[in-house]
């Protein structure tokens, strides 16, 4: 069993988040950045998934410098080995560039050996478009079986549970097949002081456009296929009057709906 | 004028409200053109052309149908192929996302999710979008191929152009490929009776303050007519189920109204709910961050002060 697992590096949601007003692109500098809280899940499934057979969880991700902290997070979970693809012309690519570049990626770690599944978290913390799974499973010809609160391998098919917003879905697919997770899949672990240790010896490849094939004009801001243009700082919401309860607090609560015409 | 293709939602035929919100955007772009896939179309019908659809394009449901996404993104580049839309405007579900995904790279275009405003402009549609757990409002467009739009629910009041679409029964190819993920299994979500979350112009959340017992929440938001949301920490303790949560990993809701019962305010909540209209919030604790939110908060136990003021409001009501 391979799998490979795509995480992103992401700015901190509890930070500053804004942009570069240079060039409207996030802001990955001023705030701290940390593995997606979204893609815990998918590094835990996998985990879970070789754990309970055999196998290896390879760990992908593109971004600047410091993305490498999303592997190593990664690799103190348990994961085997990581791939970071690093390169500055991938500065300010869209989704469609990002699934371009991990698609290209992923051929190349079935190059060793076909991956079995690649696994990914249901969204991002910062851009949260939910796309790129999809994208992949486009460019990769994979089974898409996506938003999975429940995954189940057996005999070559990958059975997922889907809670959509008028019914649950039970979906199969054969293998290999992309997967994504949302974040009532499982509990993921917190790296142990032996993760930690032994993740220091794990091998992480740095590749670049050129090692996958890829120009650097398909990718970067200049290529992207939407363009921002302008952001704004929402105004603060003012704060509006607020009341202690001395037991009429249920009635004042009413007076402003009705004041607000609710009621 | 050119067309805009909206991707009908719909369950059997009963057309979801977010439809005859895109219908109505569609209008300023366009002609809108209704993506009917699937069964129930007659009873669709009437939906449609009141809101404007000027054309209809019903696929039937066999080899769509029973599978997940990928066959509806075939069918829609079939039709962006044949008619060169000025748009395509899809619903902001999960699904809708990954339908205008895949679309996206097989049409080469662009693609912007999760639009809250959808405005004509001079190169093409003009989105605006509210992002960073909605701290920031971006304005953004398509600049390479057809502009593939996913619109958040409650974008546009949804309002009616009479119109007599002209049907057209399309026969599509699909792919064995996208056939490979199929649905074997399908339980729909029992029905309380409530309004949808994503839909509802009222929303009545709670959190860890209920402790877990959510009859006053549920009280307070029949009596208003609302529907029911939920924290993250009330749907991960087992609460309410995790289909009315409110939130970044949830649904993200925009209503007119939204109140937050024991719900400190985290951002990943924050990211579902900081949108709406009017925020009022009941909590214990008059240093909970939902404070900063709110045209009006009570500070105090929801269990003193939901139930009289659904007292209240049904006296009111008469």
């Amino acid at each position: 069993m391979k799998i490979v697992v795509c995480v992103k590096y992401v700015p901190d949601a509890q930070g500053e988040r804004t942009f570069n007003a240079s060039d409207n692109t996030t802001d990955r500098t001023g705030v701290d950045g940390l593995l997606s809280e979204l893609d815990e899940y998918a590094v835990e499934e996998a985990l879970k998934i070789v754990e309970a057979s055999e196998g290896e969880v390879v760990v992908l991700t593109m971004g600047p410098e410091d993305a490498e902290q999303a592997i190593r997070k990664s690799l103190q979970m348990g994961a085997h080995s990581g791939v970071h693809i690093l390169d500055d012309a991938l500065h300010g690519s869209d989704a469609p560039a990002t699934s371009l570049v991990l698609a290209k990626a992923i051929e190349k770690i079935n190059a060793d050996g076909q991956a079995d599944l690649v696994i990914t978290g249901m969204a991002s913390t910062d851009g949260t478009m939910s796309v790129v799974p999809a994208m992949l499973a486009e460019r990769l010809g994979l089974p898409q079986v996506t938003m999975a609160s429940e995954v189940k391998l057996e005999d070559g098919s990958v059975t997922i549970r889907r809670d959509g917003d008028v019914s649950t879905e039970t979906i199969t697919a054969p293998v290999p097949a992309l997967v994504s997770v949302t974040d009532q899949i499982n509990e993921p672990r917190y790296p142990s002081f032996k993760g930690i240790m032994a993740a220091k010896k794990k091998p992480v490849q740095t590749w670049s456009l050129a090692d996958l094939g890829v120009d650097a004009g398909e990718v970067g801001l200049d290529a992207a296929w939407t363009k921002v243009d302008s952001f704004a700082q929402r105004p603060p919401r003012q704060q509006g009057e607020i009341v202690t309860d001395e037991g009429d607090g249920g009635q004042k609560l009413v007076e402003f709906l009705v004041s607000r015409k609710f009621v | 004028m050119a067309e805009v293709l909206v991707l009908v939602d719909h369950v059997d035929g009963a057309v979801r409200k977010t439809t005859n919100e895109l219908l109505t955007l569609a209008r300023r772009l366009g002609e809108p053109s209704a993506v009917f896939i699937g069964d129930g179309y007659d009873a669709a019908a009437d939906t449609l052309g009141r809101f404007g659809a000027q054309k209809v394009y019903k696929i039937a449901g066999a080899d769509v149908e029973g599978y997940l996404v990928a066959p509806k993104a075939e069918v829609l580049a079939q039709l962006v192929e044949r008619t060169q839309p000025a748009a395509v405007l899809i619903g902001s579900s999960a699904e809708g996302k990954e339908i205008a995904a895949r679309l996206a790279i097989k049409t080469n275009s662009g693609l912007i999710t999760d639009a809250v405003d959808v405005q004509p402009g001079e190169g093409g549609p003009q989105t605006t979008q509210s992002v960073f757990a909605g701290g920031f409002t971006v304005q953004a467009y398509v600049s390479k191929g057809t502009p593939i739009i996913t619109v958040k629910p409650n974008s546009a009041s949804p309002e009616e152009a009479p119109a007599s679409p002209a049907v057209e029964d399309v026969d599509v190819t699909i792919s064995d490929a996208a056939k490979s993920a199929r649905i074997v299994e399908t339980k729909p979500r029992e029905k309380t009776g409530r309004p949808d979350l994503n839909e509802a112009a009222i929303v009545v959340s709670g959190g860890r303050g209920t402790s877990g017992d959510f009859s006053p929440v549920e009280a307070f938001a029949d009596a208003l007519g609302a529907a029911v949301g939920a924290s993250r920490a009330a749907v991960d303790a087992g609460w309410y189920p995790h289909s009315n949560q409110v939130g970044q990993t949830g649904k993200q809701v925009s209503p007119q109204l939204y109140v937050a019962a024991g719900i400190s305010g985290a951002i990943q909540h924050r990211a579902g709910m900081q949108t709406s209209k009017t925020i009022v919030a009941i909590n214990k604790d008059s240093e909970a961050p939902i404070f900063e939110l709110v045209d009006f908060g009570v500070v105090g136990d929801l269990f003193q002060v939901l139930p009289q003021a659904t007292e209240k409001i049904i006296q009111t009501k008469g």
